[in-house]
C-alpha cells in the first residue's frame, strides 16, 4: 500500500474510532445536566441517583473521547503536512479557537463537577455539567466550522501558493456549518436518547430499579423523538443544500450516473462502477426530484455529466468518488433514521398510555437498538467525506497532494497498526466497565452500589 | 509589536504553562507506584491532580492548535518530521488519559496495578520525550529547503539531546514531588520529600550537562536573554532544593516552577527569531517570518488569545482554589 492511502486508512479508522464517543459526549453531556437540574429544582433523591448513574457512563464515554481527540488534533501535521502547510492559515485558526473555547472549559469544569460534589453549592455544581455540556458542542461547531471549509470553501484567497483567509465571519458562517451543525447536535441528543432508552429497557425487561429507570425512559425517549424528528428534518434540508455546494456527492450517493428530470430515487442499485452504470436498480419514480426541489420535475445532475464539468474546470483526471459505499451509506444512514423514528414514536406513545412495560417486544427493540445511532453517525460521516473525494480541500487541494512526504510507509505502518491495536484494546475495556456498572446496577440494591471499602471508590 | 513576534511569545507562553502544569502531573503519575505503599495512599497521589490533569493538559493541546494557526510550516515541519516521537507521546498519552478513568472504576488489585504502572509509563514517556524535542529544536535538525524534516527518529537522539530529555524528566519527577508535598498527608509528605530530594540530585546531573552542552552546541547563550534565564533556571532550581531541604516546601514548589518557567523561557529566547533550526542552512530555518500565517489571521487569532486566555487563567486558577486543600484520607469518595 503506497503512503497515501495508508495515511487515508488511519485518517479514516481513528476518526471513525473517535466519533464512535462524541455524540454520546455531545447528547448525554445535555441530558445528564438536565437530570441533575431536575434535581436541583424538585430535590428527589430519585434525580440525583440518576445524575450519577447515567454521569458515571458519560465518564467512561467521556474519557474515551477525549483521549482520541488527541490524535486527532496532531495527525493532520504527521500524515498531512502538505494540506497543513496548503490550509494552515484557515485551517488552524478554528482548531486553536476549538481548544481555547471549548476543551479549556470543558476539562475543567468536567473536572469541578467529577471532584466537586461536596465542594461546591448544588446549583454551582449542576452548572458545571451545564457548562460541560456547552463546551462540548461548542468544539462540535469549531470542528464542523474547519470541516465545513473543506466541503465548501469559502472567505478565502489563493495567494503565495497556499489558501489565505479574507474573512473570518464567512468561515464561521459558512452555509455549510449551518446546516452541519444542527444536525450533528441532533445526532448527539438522539444518540443520547437512544442509549438512555436502551439501558433503561435492559434494567425495565429484569424489574430492577423501575421506578427509576422508567423516569430515565422518559427523559432518554422524550429527547430522542424530538431529535430524531428534527434531525430527520435538518438532513433532508442539508441534502438539498449539498445538491447545489457539492452536486456530485449527492449524485453519487444516488447513483445517478446520468443527468434526470424527473429524476428517481434508487431505493436499492447493483452498481457497475467500471462501465459507469447500474446493472439493476429498485426506484421510485420522481421521487429525487420531490426531495431535491421539493417539486415532481427538477433536473438532478448526474455522475457523468458532472465528471465532464469537473474535467473542463480542474483540468484531466478523476472526479469520480466511490459510489458504492456512498451509496450503501447513505441508504443505511437514512434506513437507521427510520427506523429510529418509528422506535421512538411507538415507545413515547406506550409510555403516554403506560404500557411500555406490558410490552416486552418494545423494551427488546429499545435493547437492541443501541447500535443503530452510530450506525447512522458512521455512515453520515463516511457519506461526507467519503463523497468528496478525491478532494481534501473541494475543487482546492487533492488528498493525493496533502499526505507528508517525508513519512515513509513503515512509519505510516507502524502508528496505524499501533493506533488500531490500542484502540482495539480500550474499546474491549470501555464496554466491560459499562456493562459491569450497569449489571453491578442491576443487582445491587440501590442503583449506587455500595461502596465496600471508602478507598475502593472515587466515582461511586 | 509585530504579530509575529507576539504570537512567538504566545506560543513560548503556551508552552510554559504546559510544561509547568504537566510538569507536575507528570511527577506525580511517574512517582504513583512508588510512593503509594497501599491502594489508599495511590488513590491520594491520583486525587492530587484528578481534578486538575485534563485541563492541564489542554494546554499542550493548545499550542499545538496555535502552532497550526499561527505557524502552519512549523507545525507540518514538526510533527511530520518528530514522527515516531510523536507517536509515542500519543500513545503515551492516550493511555495515560484513559488510565486516569478507568483505574478506579473496577477494584481487583491487578487490575489497579496495570492501571498504576500505564499511568507512569504514560507520564514518563511525554516528559522524557519533549524534553528531547526542545533540545533538538534548538540545536537544529536536518531540514531541507522546501522545509522538510530529511531526518529520521534515531537521529533525534544524541548525549546532548537526551541529556535535555533527562533533565526534563527529573525535574518534572522533583516538581511532581514537590506539588505532592503540599497535596497530600501524613507520613507520604515525608516520602514525597525524600523523593524530591533524590530526583532533585539526578535532575542536577544531567542539568549541568545539558546546560554544558547547551553552550558548546547551540548558539542560545548568543541570547543575552537566553543565557541569563538558563543561568537563572540552575540557580532557581538550587533554591528550591535548598528549600525543600529545609521543608519550606510551598517556596520550593514555587522555585521549581520558575526553574521550569526559565528554562522553556530560555530555550524561546534563544531560537527566536526561529521556530526550528536547519542543521543543513541557516536559510532553510523555519522563522516567524517564513513559516507564519497571514497578517489577517495573526489579527483574528491574536483578538481571540488577548481575550481568552486570561478568562481561562482566572478560571482553571479558581479550580485550583476550589480544590486547594490537602487530600484526605477521610474524604476520599471523589
Amino acid at each position: 500500500m503506497g503512503e497515501v492511502l495508508l495515511a487515508r486508512w488511519q485518517f479514516g479508522i481513528t476518526s471513525v474510532y473517535h466519533f464512535l464517543f462524541v455524540p454520546l459526549t455531545l447528547g448525554l453531556s445535555v441530558l445528564v445536566a438536565v437530570m441533575e437540574t431536575l434535581y436541583v429544582r424538585t430535590g428527589n433523591e430519585k434525580y440525583k441517583e440518576m445524575t450519577k448513574f447515567w454521569g458515571h457512563l458519560f465518564l467512561i464515554n467521556f474519557a474515551m473521547g477525549v483521549v482520541t481527540g488527541i490524535v486527532q488534533e496532531f495527525h493532520f501535521g504527521m500524515n498531512w503536512s502538505e494540506y497543513s502547510r496548503f490550509m494552515g492559515d484557515i485551517f488552524g485558526a478554528p482548531l486553536a479557537l476549538e481548544a481555547l473555547t471549548a476543551f479549556f472549559l470543558e476539562s475543567t469544569f468536567l473536572g469541578l463537577w467529577v471532584f466537586g460534589w461536596d465542594k461546591l453549592p448544588g446549583k454551582l455544581h449542576a452548572a458545571c455539567i451545564w457548562i460541560v455540556a456547552f463546551a462540548s458542542n461548542l468544539s462540535a461547531f469549531w470542528i464542523l466550522v474547519a470541516n465545513s471549509f473543506m466541503q465548501s470553501p469559502v472567505g478565502y484567497t489563493l495567494h503565495n501558493g497556499r489558501a489565505e483567509m479574507t474573512s473570518f465571519l464567512a468561515l464561521i458562517t459558512n452555509k455549510y456549518v449551518m446546516f452541519q451543525f444542527p444536525h450533528t447536535v441532533l445526532s448527539g441528543l438522539v444518540t443520547a436518547g437512544i442509549f438512555i432508552m436502551a439501558v433503561s429497557a435492559y434494567y425495565l425487561l429484569r424489574h430492577s430499579q423501575a421506578e427509576l429507570f422508567r423516569s430515565s425512559f422518559r427523559i432518554g425517549v422524550s429527547c430522542a423523538l424530538i431529535a430524531v424528528l428534527l434531525s430527520t428534518l435538518s438532513g433532508h434540508l442539508q441534502t438539498q443544500f449539498i445538491i447545489k455546494a457539492q452536486p456530485m456527492k449527492i449524485a453519487a450517493a444516488e447513483a445517478l450516473w446520468n443527468t434526470a428530470d424527473p429524476a428517481p430515487f434508487a431505493v436499492a442499485a447493483v452498481i457497475d462502477e467500471k462501465h459507469q452504470q447500474n446493472t439493476a436498480e429498485l426506484e421510485i419514480p420522481g421521487l429525487l426530484s420531490l426531495l431535491a426541489h421539493d417539486s415532481l420535475h427538477g433536473k438532478v445532475m448526474g455522475i457523468k455529466d458532472l465528471e465532464s464539468e469537473y474535467t473542463a474546470k480542474y483540468g484531466p483526471g478523476n472526479y469520480v468518488p466511490p459510489v458504492t459505499p456512498v451509496f450503501w451509506s447513505f441508504r443505511l444512514m437514512v434506513l437507521a433514521g427510520m427506523w429510529m423514528v418509528v422506535l421512538c414514536a411507538l415507545s413515547a406513545y406506550l409510555l403516554a398510555r403506560k404500557k411500555l412495560e406490558q410490552h416486552r417486544w418494545i423494551l427488546k427493540a429499545a435493547l437492541y437498538s443501541l447500535p443503530v445511532p452510530y450506525i447512522a453517525n458512521s455512515c453520515g460521516w463516511f457519506m461526507a467525506e467519503a463523497g468528496r473525494q478525491p478532494w481534501i480541500v473541494f475543487g482546492l487541494q487533492k488528498v493525493s497532494q496533502a499526505a507528508s512526504p517525508n513519512v515513509s510507509a513503515l512509519n505510516i505502518w507502524t502508528s496505524l497498526t499501533g493506533f488500531t491495536l490500542i484502540y482495539g484494546i480500550l474499546a474491549v475495556v470501555a464496554v466491560y466497565l459499562m456493562k459491569k456498572h450497569v449489571q453491578t446496577v442491576a443487582a445491587g440494591p440501590g442503583p449506587v452500589p455500595a461502596k465496600p471499602a471508602k478507598e475502593a471508590t472515587l466515582w461511586s | 509589536m509585530e504579530l509575529n513576534v507576539l504570537w512567538f511569545i504566545l506560543v513560548a507562553v503556551l508552552f510554559t504553562g504546559f510544561f509547568f502544569l504537566e510538569g507536575f502531573d507528570y511527577g506525580v503519575g511517574i512517582l504513583l507506584p512508588f510512593l503509594g505503599k497501599n491502594d489508599l495512599e495511590r488513590r491520594m497521589i491520583i486525587n492530587s491532580i484528578g481534578p486538575v490533569w485534563d485541563g492541564n493538559e489542554v494546554w499542550m493541546i493548545t499550542a499545538g492548535g496555535a502552532l497550526f494557526a499561527a505557524f502552519p510550516h512549523v507545525y507540518a515541519t514538526l510533527f511530520s518530521g518528530f514522527y515516531m516521537a510523536l507517536f509515542l507521546i500519543l500513545m503515551a498519552l492516550i493511555l495515560r488519559g484513559v488510565a486516569m478513568e478507568f483505574r478506579s472504576k473496577d477494584t481487583g488489585p491487578g487490575w489497579r496495578r496495570s492501571w498504576d504502572w500505564t499511568l507512569f509509563a504514560g507520564s514518563l514517556i511525554p516528559a522524557l520525550l519533549w524534553g528531547v524535542a526542545v533540545t533538538n529544536l534548538i540545536q537544529g535538525v536536518p531540514i531541507d529547503a522546501g522545509k522538510h524534516y530529511t531526518g529520521g527518529f534515531f537521529d533525534l537522539l544524541s548525549p546532548y539531546t537526551l541529556s535535555g530529555g533527562l533533565t526534563f524528566l527529573f525535574v518534572f519527577i522533583f516538581h511532581g514531588a514537590l506539588f505532592l508535598t503540599l497535596k497530600v498527608e501524613g507520613e507520604l509528605i515525608e516520602r514525597a520529600r525524600s523523593a524530591a530530594l533524590k530526583a532533585g540530585v539526578l535532575a542536577a546531573i544531567f542539568c549541568l550537562s545539558m546546560v554544558g552542552l547547551t553552550y558548546t552546541n547551540t548558539r542560545l547563550f548568543d541570547s543575552a536573554l537566553g543565557g541569563s534565564a538558563l543561568l537563572g533556571a540552575v540557580v532557581t532550581f538550587v533554591l528550591s532544593y535548598l528549600l525543600t531541604w529545609k521543608q519550606k516546601f510551598g517556596w520550593g514548589f514555587a522555585f521549581s516552577g520558575f526553574t521550569i518557567l526559565l528554562t522553556t523561557a530560555a530555550f524561546f529566547a534563544g531560537l527566536f527569531p526561529n521556530l526550528m533550526v536547519s542543521s543543513l542552512n541557516p536559510a532553510w530555518n523555519l522563522t516567524v517570518y517564513n513559516a507564519s500565517s497571514t497578517p489577517y489571521t495573526l489579527k483574528i487569532m491574536t483578538m481571540a488569545a488577548l481575550t481568552l486566555v486570561p478568562v481561562v487563567l482566572i478560571y482553571q486558577g479558581w479550580t485550583y482554589w476550589i480544590f486547594r486543600k490537602r487530600v484526605s484520607a477521610k474524604q476520599l469518595e471523589y
